[in-house]
């Protein structure tokens, strides 16, 4: 199926939940969606038999400077062939997106890594904890905005 | 090799002081915990293989840090595993001596300017002996920091305190 079809079959299910679509004019055509509505959405192109996105090839977090964070989600389906990129918005304090994590079981991690870089949190998820920082950290390193601590610990983090 | 291998005219008896002997002991025989981290594990690694041996000099890399004498800390140390690295290097019994290997250990190496979750060099948290420099280093370069603190070991005496 094209990107546009892709974005045609979401907006019949979904309507407001799909905000826009980019399918020209980029490398990968990507499609923005509500955060609250990430796992309907995801379940739906999981589950779908035109759509059949089985792989989800990539979840990462975004930081959009001015108070927004973001999810980017890759899907491949090995079916049909085809790939779709959709991304989602939140704002950078309490940011909620849900989780996709019963849908695609590799996003487990994936989200783990997206709340310990960014701080957004996935509703849904079984395990949120951080996974590259120690458990301890505070602060949330990949953001714009981050300062590197003094000291951690009783060490001296900067050089 | 070492002092005794032409000391065997008498009847097999060599005269010795205390302080030679305990040394020659311990650097004929530094057990080395491996302590593989990042990249330099690789050319540990290859220290260690056939090619550029480190039996011959009577390394062998022991899992547990209750019966290795030396620790060579080979890779990054992130903050995170630092404070293992501070529990591990407390379970060894003295004497013990610690290895820096490759520039991240040393300090910090490549992720010096940015890295918020390197520790820039494990000598802030335990005290290192010898550090080897390279990135990383060939294992030539690493067997000579052995080497080299071997020829520490070797000045070290009994009377004096020992590092801790």
């Amino acid at each position: 199926m094209t990107p546009q079809e892709i974005f045609d079959a979401l907006k019949t299910a979904f309507g407001d939940a799909v905000i826009e679509g980019k399918l020209t004019g980029t490398i990968d055509p990507f499609i923005k969606i509500a955060p609250d509505k990430a796992r309907e959405i995801g379940l739906f192109l999981r589950d779908d038999p035109r759509l059949q996105f089985n792989v989800l090839m990539c979840l990462s977090g975004m930081d959009y400077a001015g108070g927004k964070l973001g999810v980017v989600y890759h899907l491949h389906s090995m079916a049909h062939n085809h790939k779709i990129v959709l991304k989602t918005e939140v704002p950078s304090e309490g940011g909620h997106v849900s989780s996709v994590e019963s849908v695609w079981k590799t996003a487990n991690w994936h989200e783990r890594e997206a709340y310990d870089l960014y701080g957004m949190t996935f509703d849904g998820h079984p395990d949120m904890r951080r996974i590259l920082m120690p458990y301890d950290w505070q602060g949330h390193p990949l953001r714009k905005d981050y300062q590197v601590p003094e000291f951690y610990n009783g060490m001296k983090v900067p050089y | 090799m070492g002092i005794l291998d032409q000391k065997f005219e008498n009847g097999n008896i060599v005269i010795t002081s205390m302080d030679n002997l305990l040394n020659w002991a311990r650097l004929s025989s530094l057990w080395g915990m491996q302590f593989g981290l990042a990249c330099c594990a690789i050319e540990m690694m290859a220290t260690g293989a056939s090619h550029y041996d480190l039996d011959r000099f009577g390394t062998f890399f022991r899992g547990t840090p209750r019966q290795s004498d030396v620790m060579i800390v080979a890779g990054t140390v992130t903050l995170k595993m630092a404070s293992r690295i501070k529990v591990l290097y407390d379970q060894m019994s003295e004497p013990r001596y610690v290895i820096s290997m490759g520039s991240c250990s040393n300090c910090g190496g490549p992720y010096w300017e940015h890295g918020y979750h390197v520790l820039k060099g494990v000598d802030r948290i335990i005290p290192v002996d010898v550090y080897v420099p390279g990135c990383p280093p060939r294992p030539e370069a690493l067997m000579e920091g052995l080497l080299k603190l071997q020829e520490k070991i070797r000045g070290e005496s009994l009377a004096k305190k020992k590092s801790a």
